[in-house]
């Protein structure tokens, strides 16, 4: 975060040059239509002026040429910079196949972050450089949107669904954070800073101890008690799959009341009404909010809806959870009903105004 | 003393303002109400230049902030721009220029106004009463179930206003249909009539959009009905469609009329035909219709599918060229004319500079790896000051200088027209483009508080926003001096070729005491001597 001014932003990650690359090239472009314009005015309006000795005699009969003329110059022009641009849009869309997923809800008016390992940080983001980073964001409340200028990067993050946004960085060090879309009285202090370090500190920063103090106990604390922040999320979503009684029917015996879980997520489904979905992040969230939006085929719509019983990070930590479940059941991942107590009725996630 | 009858003077009581049905009367009306509500929304963006002076804002508190540029946008959008030229220069002008007594449908014209007036008054007094705070964008769930301030009274005021654009739209494209004087075909009209029939077609069909877009909002807010909000079961993005595929041809309501004008100033000060007349004129309607399908480019990043910002990415650079075009085509005038720089002249050549910066600047913004950058940062806010203010304001006042002999019948002081011409140029470039680096190097929009290295350019805008205002207030005081002071005009003081300039400087109240016939096209000037030959004269 550097305080001295300068003309042109940090370049942070892998994309930046890109961005910075197609934004040059159309500097140039517009410069020199800008400057064709104006030097043509300036010239005309000198020599034309009023009274001036200059012939005005036209030789006309070429005016279709000129205006076919630049109208397809421009055209062409045009279509070249929406080419290139786009295919650096397409970059930034596609993340790769191998990348460190981080956890990321915003809320009016800070931005709260989960690492794999569980670690939970508030306003602030540790990532490794040289690595491929995918954001997976969520809010809970109104829009917002994540900005990191020296990265070039910025997304949308909804209520209700799951966004996602990938970057590489390239230079340790540390980098603003911003929300840009517009969510209330706070919006412009709902920032922070990315902290982009080498694998190597990354690495033992993810083993220090982080006060959670500052962190609003989530419905899942309640449910399973505050230790489980030292969890990681997967875990933490395997203690809530058996808290929350998930277990009952998924758990068991799948097959018969629920379908199974183990190896689903990212494979079609195929549902009641005959279309297929894909098990993904907003499929899973949507079936444990709204399950009788989308019924796997073959089981009744009988689960009921967990709204007001978990808030949107005990969701990512069962999105995790089921995730990590690969294969068949283990009597390790499976490990029953323990103390299975009513659960304590957790705060309404939202009150309106 | 023999005092002509003019239309000014056709009656003297208040109710022969308040209930007439004339439309340089009606234009009157509307030059008084939306200078008002100009002057509003300027204050508000006063109060934002001000406190942006420091990093950290001690002028007002967040809130207060946030609803200083809802306020300015507000009122910026819907009670000054999109009515500006159509209401004021189209009203007085539509009908004089094609050879008419009146628009095809008075009365409505006049309910037009009064339904106007009541949409500010209710929006007024949502302020009154302690603003809004959501963004002239009111963007859901946001509007709808989190904000704590007068968002009802606001979107009714918008709604309400609505109706007055639709009519006025209505009666445009009625009349340049049916009453054009004969002789006077649609490619004889002057450009200006060419764009604000563009103009109207978008107003009467997006403007129901618009309505439709306030009224689920409302229904959202009051009854919880999940229209919006994902909590209720709603989809904030169906939000964004709906809007912007209002607002984006509402960015062409507020360029179109400007356009125009500047179509006019142009040939007249060059002493020279329009260079490719129907270019223009089809530029016009290509835009209205274009218009319609790049609303997606305002949601690059808002999580639409890729493949849709790809098209709406194409699309918006298509668009651009008949834009483009047209600033071709200006320049193209210009061309061994006579120029002359007269205040008109001068305001027509800064719409075109700015006009083409805030344009081209517009193609960084249909970039798509480009916008993701620079998407809700100051970029984007200098980009469309460039259109609004540069473009329209410039021309706005461009045609209120160029007519302002025929509507009030004398002539301004020329030295502080052309004074107040180049402080809004100079000033609008330092208040704006310093904005520009400011959004690219990551200054993202609608914050109170900003980092500390972002205070020079910031300080440099607030600057050039206050000569900017010198150059709002002068025109204020010298036009209305001229009123008392202004030498009397003649009836064609700039030599133009149009009908309106074939009649008395004011009008009669019914434009022409005989309805003129049509024998040429516009801008029939000669650069070699200068000279013109008028479109048409009045019989007998």
């Amino acid at each position: 975060m550097n305080s001295r001014f300068s003309w042109v932003p940090e370049q942070a990650s892998t994309i930046a040059g890109d961005v910075d690359r197609a934004t040059f090239e159309l500097m140039i472009i517009c410069s020199s239509i800008l400057i064709l314009v104006f030097g043509l005015m300036l010239f005309f309006g000198i020599r034309y002026r009023k009274g001036s000795p200059h012939s005005r005699e036209i030789r006309g009969g070429r005016d279709q040429q000129i205006e076919w003329g630049w109208t397809l110059t421009a055209l062409t022009l045009f279509i070249y910079i929406f080419a290139s641009s786009s295919l650096i849009y397409f970059h930034l869309y596609s993340p790769p196949p191998e990348t460190s997923e981080i956890m990321v809800v915003g809320k009016q008016w800070m931005w709260k972050f989960q690492h794999p390992n569980g670690k939970r940080e508030l306003g602030e983001l540790h990532i490794p450089v040289g690595k491929p980073i995918l954001l997976t964001m969520t809010s809970q409340d109104v829009i917002h949107s994540l900005y990191v200028p020296a990265f070039r990067i910025k997304q949308d993050v909804l209520p209700g669904r799951y966004s996602r946004a990938w970057f590489q960085a390239t230079e340790p060090g540390i980098y603003r954070l911003h929300c840009t879309q517009y969510c209330g009285t706070m919006h412009a202090k709902m920032g922070g800073s990315i902290f982009a370090m080498s694998p190597s500190d990354y690495l033992k920063w993810l083993q220090t101890e982080i006060n959670l103090s500052s962190f609003e106990s989530s419905a899942g604390d309640q449910i399973i008690g505050p230790q489980v922040q030292r969890l990681t999320m997967a875990s933490r979503g395997g203690r809530l799959f058996t808290k929350l009684g998930c277990i009952s029917c998924h758990g068991f015996n799948p097959g018969v009341r629920a379908p199974s879980l183990y190896g689903i997520f990212g494979k079609p489904q195929g549902l009641s009404t005959g279309a297929t979905a894909i098990a993904d992040e907003n499929y899973i969230r949507e079936s444990i909010l709204n399950p009788k939006a989308k019924i796997v085929q073959g089981y009744d719509p009988v689960m009921p809806s967990y709204v007001g019983l978990v808030n949107e990070e005990d969701i990512l930590d069962l999105i995790a959870y089921i995730k990590s479940l690969e294969g068949t059941p283990t009597s390790e991942s499976v490990n029953g009903p323990q103390e299975l107590t009513a659960l304590p009725s957790p705060p309404p996630l939202r009150s309106y105004p | 003393m023999n005092q002509k009858t003019t239309y000014l003077n056709a009656g003297t009581t208040i109710k022969s303002w308040l209930l007439t049905q004339d439309h340089k009367r009606i234009a009157l009306l509307y030059l008084i109400s939306i200078t008002l509500f100009f002057f509003i929304g300027g204050a508000a963006a006063t109060v934002i230049r001000l406190s942006l002076m420091t990093p950290e804002s001690t002028l007002v508190t967040p809130d207060t902030y946030n609803k200083m540029f809802t306020l300015h946008g507000v009122i910026m959008v819907w009670f000054f721009l999109i009515p500006s030229i159509p209401t004021v220069l189209g009203n007085f002008l539509v009908p004089m220029m094609i050879g008419a007594r009146d628009l095809a449908y008075p009365r409505l014209n006049l309910a037009s106004w009064y339904i106007y007036i009541l949409g500010g008054i209710f929006t007024l007094a949502a302020i009154v009463a302690g603003g809004v705070d959501t963004g002239w964008t009111f963007y859901t769930p946001y509007s709808s179930m989190f904000s704590n301030s007068y968002v009802i009274a606001t979107a009714v005021g918008v709604f309400i206003t609505g109706f007055s654009s639709i009519l006025t739209g209505l009666n445009f494209i009625v009349t340049i249909h049916q009453m054009r004087a004969p002789g006077l075909t649609w490619f004889r009209l002057p450009i200006f009539l060419w764009s604000l029939y563009a103009t109207s077609i978008i107003l009467v069909l997006a403007t129901p959009v618009l309505a439709i877009t306030l009224l689920l909002l409302m229904l959202e807010r009051v009854f919880r009905i999940g229209i919006f909000d994902p909590a209720l079961g709603g989809d904030p993005l169906l939000f964004q469609h709906l809007f912007w595929f209002y607002s984006h041809p509402a960015v062409y309501i507020m360029i179109l009329p400007g356009m125009g004008v500047v179509s006019e100033l142009i040939p007249c000060f060059s002493r020279k035909k329009l260079f490719g007349y129907r270019f223009v004129a089809f530029a016009s309607i290509a835009i209205a219709v274009f218009g319609f399908l790049v609303w997606g480019h305002h949601m690059f990043v808002s999580g639409q599918s890729v493949y849709a910002g790809m098209i709406f990415s194409l699309l918006s650079f298509l668009v651009s060229i008949p834009s483009a075009i047209k600033v071709f085509n200006w320049t193209a005038t210009l061309y061994k004319g006579q120029i002359t720089y007269s205040t008109p002249m001068l305001y027509a050549l800064g719409f075109i500079g700015l006009f083409t910066i805030g344009g081209l600047t517009g193609l960084f913004l249909a970039a798509l790896a480009v916008d993701v950058h620079v998407h809700d940062t100051y970029f984007v806010i200098a980009h469309f000051h460039y259109i609004m203010v540069g473009g329209m304001v410039s021309a706005y006042l461009g045609g209120i200088h160029f007519w302002w002999p025929k509507i009030t019948g004398r002539i301004y002081s020329e030295w502080w027209g052309k004074l107040a011409a180049l402080f809004l140029f100079f000033g609008f470039n330092l208040t704006f483009f310093p904005q520009f680096i400011l959004g690219y190097l990551g200054m993202p929009r609608r914050y109170h508080s900003y980092p500390p290295e972002f205070q020079v350019l910031h300080v440099m805008s607030t600057l050039g926003a206050s000569i900017l205002a010198v150059g709002y207030i002068l025109p204020f005081f010298y036009l209305i001096m001229s009123l008392r002071y202004g030498a009397k005009s003649s009836n064609n003081p700039w030599d133009a070729t149009g009908l309106e300039w074939q009649t008395e400087s004011p009008p009669t109240k019914h434009n022409f005491h005989t309805t003129p016939t049509v024998t040429l096209g516009p801008y029939d000037y000669s650069p070699v001597t200068g000279g013109f030959i008028p479109q048409g004269v009045q019989n007998g």
